[in-house]
């Protein structure tokens, strides 16, 4: 793989403000009830020492994705970049992805919905038919990382190439970058901090990594 | 746990809603048919004339699959689920309906013994693929258990055969068959239990521990004991009253489990935190796994408190 984008995701640094929420909502316009990314609030521990942690999660594009393993029409598919995508024209929203992923990243909307009940004229010049019935999820905004191919930009760095959501951030939580450049932003972070990847045990290979900690403590 | 806590919280597990009823009904029926088209070709040695039983079958699985038809999203590209043979259990299910319907309308049409054998064949292979399409679904704990595979597979056996004895009341000759009855039923329940035994070692979430406990001692008497004891009762005694009492209670309580593993245990994976991040001059801390009971390798088990629980 000559290019791995991945994710770092600093939780000591995420608010929990769900302004990646909203970004990936406004670039995507995913319909009510559909959060390709979100933000969770976790509290662990019993009193006193009680902790709260925000963990924005959404498609952790695994290197050995449970999806494209059991879907039956080949329409999820990892790309040579690591970037985990589906083809909305050949999948039967059968579903069968979405029992598979570890994750909870994907849904399928078989009725068109609006935030009002009536669609608002936004909501009518952004429907997509083809997006109903059909298995839908975070795709890392693949539309903007294909345009740096043709411009030159670098995702991760330049915005115009990279993530919604990792752009939003308020608090410079997320980041995005090639892993396999031992010089990019996201090589460059990890290196210096402790992280974790989720529900790394079931052999998925996730491309998200979520900081939680100094390399040096 | 009310609906509104249930919608609020994306971090525990969460009960998986989009396969219903309807896929049940595939493994349900799929898994019976499967299992009556081997039980069948057994049993065609000694009773030629079974031939209404493999309709049956067919019917059966036809109908699971039919059930699927009406589920996915776009029914009109059904065939586009043939592209994925390489690594899809589902693709591998749906190859092996053409031949397994093919040889067993051969049984039919033509009642040759060779073709009784491989809709069997088939049938357990269909059987099979099932479980196997259900264990590589890994984001359902309940699921990925390999002994999922083996529970498929002896609960298709278990219905095929039990349905088979059912027909006993149509053909007495087939009252030996309750031997065989309570010996695949009494198999079942050595692999429920191994089954339940290593999913609570893995650990699991805590909504599937609840659905199975609530299921296994109806299922322990309903589905093994009082069928074991009725067919054997019926073929000692060549009663086909008490055998095909037997075989209903067999089968149903192997479409129960089957609704049960689909519907009502099937929680998701959830997420979990091997550490809590440091924050401004604080240490890391602990990790939590909420809605899990056992395993979670590096994780220490917590009873966390989440936002908004009282409402």
């Amino acid at each position: 793989m000559s290019k791995r984008y991945v994710m770092a995701i600093d939780l000591r640094r995420c608010v929990g403000c769900q302004t990646c929420t909203a970004a990936c909502k406004s670039a995507n316009a995913t319909p009510p009830g559909v959060q390709w990314r979100r933000v969770l609030d976790l509290e662990t521990g019993e009193f006193p020492d009680v902790r709260r942690t925000f963990l924005p999660v959404a498609c952790m594009h695994c290197a050995n994705p449970p999806c494209m393993h059991v879907c039956p029409t080949t329409a999820t598919k990892k790309r040579d970049d690591g970037l985990v995508t589906i083809d909305y024209d050949i999948c039967i929203g059968c579903g069968n992805c979405i029992m598979a992923c570890p994750y909870d990243a994907r849904s399928i909307t078989h009725e068109p919905s609006y935030a009002y009940g009536e669609p608002m004229a936004s909501e009518i010049a952004r429907f997509d038919p083809e997006r109903l019935s059909v298995a839908t999820k975070c795709n890392f905004c693949v539309d903007r990382i294909d345009q740096a191919a043709v411009t030159g930009k670098t995702p991760g760095v330049d915005p115009e190439v990279t993530p919604a959501c990792v752009n939003s951030c308020i608090a410079g939580a997320i980041h995005f970058g090639d892993i396999m450049d031992p010089n990019s932003n996201v090589s460059q972070l990890l290196a210096s901090t402790k992280s974790f990847r989720m529900h790394e045990e079931l052999g998925t290979d996730p491309s998200v990594y979520y900081i939680w900690d100094g390399a040096e403590t | 746990m009310s609906g509104t806590r249930q919608i609020l919280d994306r971090v525990s597990p969460r009960l998986q809603r989009r396969w219903d009823a309807r896929a049940a009904t595939n493994f349900i029926c799929g898994g019976a048919g499967g299992g009556l088209l081997i039980v069948t070709a057994l049993a065609s040695l000694w009773n030629p004339g079974l031939r209404p039983l493999v309709v049956l079958a067919m019917a059966l699985v036809a109908a699971g699959l039919t059930a699927v038809w009406f589920e996915i999203g776009r029914p009109r590209r059904a065939f586009n689920v043939y592209r994925n043979v390489a690594t899809s259990w589902m693709s591998r299910e749906a190859m092996l309906a053409p031949p397994l319907f093919a040889f067993a309308a051969a049984a039919i049409i033509l009642n040759w013994s060779i073709a009784y054998w491989i809709a069997g064949l088939l049938g357990l292979a269909y059987a099979y693929a099932q479980g196997r399409m259900l264990c590589a679904n890994i984001g359902i704990p309940a699921w990925r258990q390999p002994g999922v595979v083996d529970m498929i597979l002896t609960t298709s056996l278990t219905e095929g055969t039990g349905l088979l004895c059912a027909a006993a009341l149509y053909w007495p000759a087939l009252a030996p068959f309750g031997f065989l009855l309570a010996a695949v039923v009494l198999l079942r329940f050595l692999v429920w239990r191994n089954y339940l035994a290593n999913l609570r070692r893995a650990g699991a979430p805590s909504g599937t521990l609840e659905a199975f406990d609530a299921f296994d001692s109806p299922f322990a008497w309903l589905g093994h004991a009082m069928p074991v004891l009725a067919a054997l009762a019926g073929a000692v005694i060549g009663s086909v009253l008490l055998l095909a009492f037997a075989g209903v209670l067999a089968a149903g309580a192997g479409a129960w489990f089957k609704y049960v593993l689909v519907c009502r245990a099937a929680f998701t994976q959830g997420f979990a935190l091997p550490r809590t991040p440091s924050r401004g001059g604080g240490a890391a801390g602990a990790g939590g796994a909420p809605g899990w009971i056992g395993g979670q390798g590096l994780l220490q088990p917590s009873v966390p408190r989440r936002r908004n629980e009282d409402v």
